[in-house]
């Protein structure tokens, strides 16, 4: 199995803050790896670097390498447009166009991307995409509803399907569940395992019952460190880390 | 609603269904061998013994990993801890059977102290209590597991019986002391067999109703 993503020494500052520290780690293409940790660990920092969401916030810097589709996104020569079409991201809110419709949602990144793509098509990506984020079965019908009208929960699956829209190869998640109810958090959960076999997904989380029940692999963040990282039932059932076995029996954090 | 989920508890009844056929044919077997006088049966034993042994750490790796990762609740919590414990009666099964063949290495060379009619006999019985412990296993059948648990008392009845008889030839003619340990261990061993399927059915009954029916005998 190759990987998506080749993170290498990558440290991270907000102005004289250092939020991250030599972090080195290989994210596998088409798996879920899971970022679990306690809060102000550094995991969201990390996984928006992914994408260079920092790139417009003052007074922040980083250092090494994020080597993806064999070259390093950090440098100057990257556009990041084009790297988050390629790498999508999904919210810890729910943030559809509040007015778009359902189907405007989703068509949206299609249409802004670029011309010469029939209505035809359109319709045919935007049923793919709602039906991968398992809500066409009850949105097909409600289209031309508005965004903002749906439940929590089908509004962050429409996200997800406005992800997938522009066909990435990496989906991003920070705490994709944390504004949801039990049974909304469970059909992303299902969601989200049955997309890793088609996308490589990094999930923020600091649920860790989230974290095993959807990963394959979990990386574990202490204060802008990588303690650890491996697959999930070795994580869970025989940490190599201290500090890690310690977090998960809720000894601490 | 978790499809992976339920994949994983089918693998894993899959598992131990696998591992259950295999001691249930290993029982019959070394008994087989034994009775009808068959070397050359012992190393097909012998060979199934090893899948039993890694099917015994596969099964009990998954459901570790699955209480870990999946956090199991109520009936599939209760039916991953019964997997794990007829997994060690089932590996417990393939251990006796092993034991059986051991016995049967000794007593092959000698002539036969007496025609084997209670053993097979007992062998007979603990095979089907296994078979029904595993086939109730499969279909959550209390009913059956309840109705398996009382065939245990014949099989030690059956135990008893071969006690006595051996005893009486031990007692006769003291050069047939060797042989008759040798058969009176492998009664024990398929009682002990009988016991394991009995645990099973046990097991079965906790995960289906969640009622610990253990230690309740006479003797509890």
């Amino acid at each position: 199995m190759d990987n998506a993503i080749e993170v290498r020494n990558l440290s991270a500052w907000f102005g004289q803050n250092q939020v991250l520290s030599d972090i080195t780690m290989d994210i596998r293409r088409n798996s879920v790896t899971s970022v679990m940790g306690p809060s102000g660990c550094g995991k969201s920092t990390f996984i928006r670097c992914l994408n260079r969401m920092h790139d417009l916030t003052p007074g922040f810097r980083m250092t090494g390498e994020i080597v993806f589709d064999g070259r390093n996104i950090l440098t100057e020569k990257i556009d990041p447009v084009l790297l988050r079409r390629k790498v999508g991201m999904v919210f810890q809110q729910p943030n559809p166009f509040p007015r778009m419709s359902v189907y405007d949602n989703v068509a949206v990144g299609l249409r802004l991307n670029g011309g010469g793509i029939s209505r035809g098509e359109i319709a045919d990506v935007v049923e793919k995409s709602l039906r991968m984020a398992a809500i066409w079965d009850e949105l097909k019908d409600h289209l031309d509803r508005a965004g903002a009208s749906l439940s929590g929960g089908q509004q962050q699956r429409l996200c997800i399907a406005r992800a997938l829209a522009v066909e990435p190869e990496v989906l991003l998640m920070d705490e994709p569940c944390s504004a949801l109810d039990p049974v909304s958090t469970a059909k992303i959960e299902e969601l989200i395992e049955d997309l890793g076999d088609r996308y490589t997904i990094v999930v923020v989380t600091h649920n860790m019952q989230q974290a095993a029940r959807i990963s394959d692999s979990v990386a574990f963040f202490l204060m802008g460190v990588l303690v650890e990282m491996d697959k999930s039932a070795k994580i869970f059932t025989n940490p190599s880390d201290k500090r890690t076995e310690e977090y998960i029996t809720g000894r601490f954090g | 609603m978790k499809k992976h989920y339920s994949e994983e508890l089918n693998h894993l009844k899959e598992m131990v269904l696998r591992m259950g056929g295999l001691v249930e044919k290993m029982t019959h077997d070394s008994v087989r061998a034994l009775v009808e006088r068959k070397r050359e049966m012992f190393p097909e034993v012998q060979e199934m013994e090893k899948q039993v042994n890694q099917l015994h750490m596969d099964i009990d790796e998954m459901a570790l990993g699955m209480i870990a990762l999946r956090q199991p609740t109520a009936t599939d919590l209760r039916f991953i801890t019964a997997a794990m414990k007829i997994n060690t009666d089932l590996e417990r099964i393939g251990d006796q059977a092993i034991n059986i063949v051991e016995q049967a290495e000794e007593l092959l060379p000698v002539p036969p102290v007496k025609p084997l009619i209670d053993i097979p006999r007992m062998a007979e019985i603990a095979e089907e209590m296994l078979k029904d412990a595993l086939d109730a296993f499969v279909k959550g059948d209390v009913e059956s597991a309840y109705r398996t648990i009382e065939r245990d008392d014949a099989v030690d009845q059956l135990k008893d019986q071969v006690f006595r008889e051996l005893l009486t030839f031990m007692m006769a003619d003291a050069s047939t002391i060797a042989r008759s340990m040798d058969l009176i261990l492998v009664s024990r061993h398929l009682e002990r067999i009988a016991d394991h399927a009995t645990n099973i059915c046990e097991d079965v009954i906790f995960m289906v109703k969640g009622k610990d029916v253990r230690h309740q005998g006479p003797l509890a």
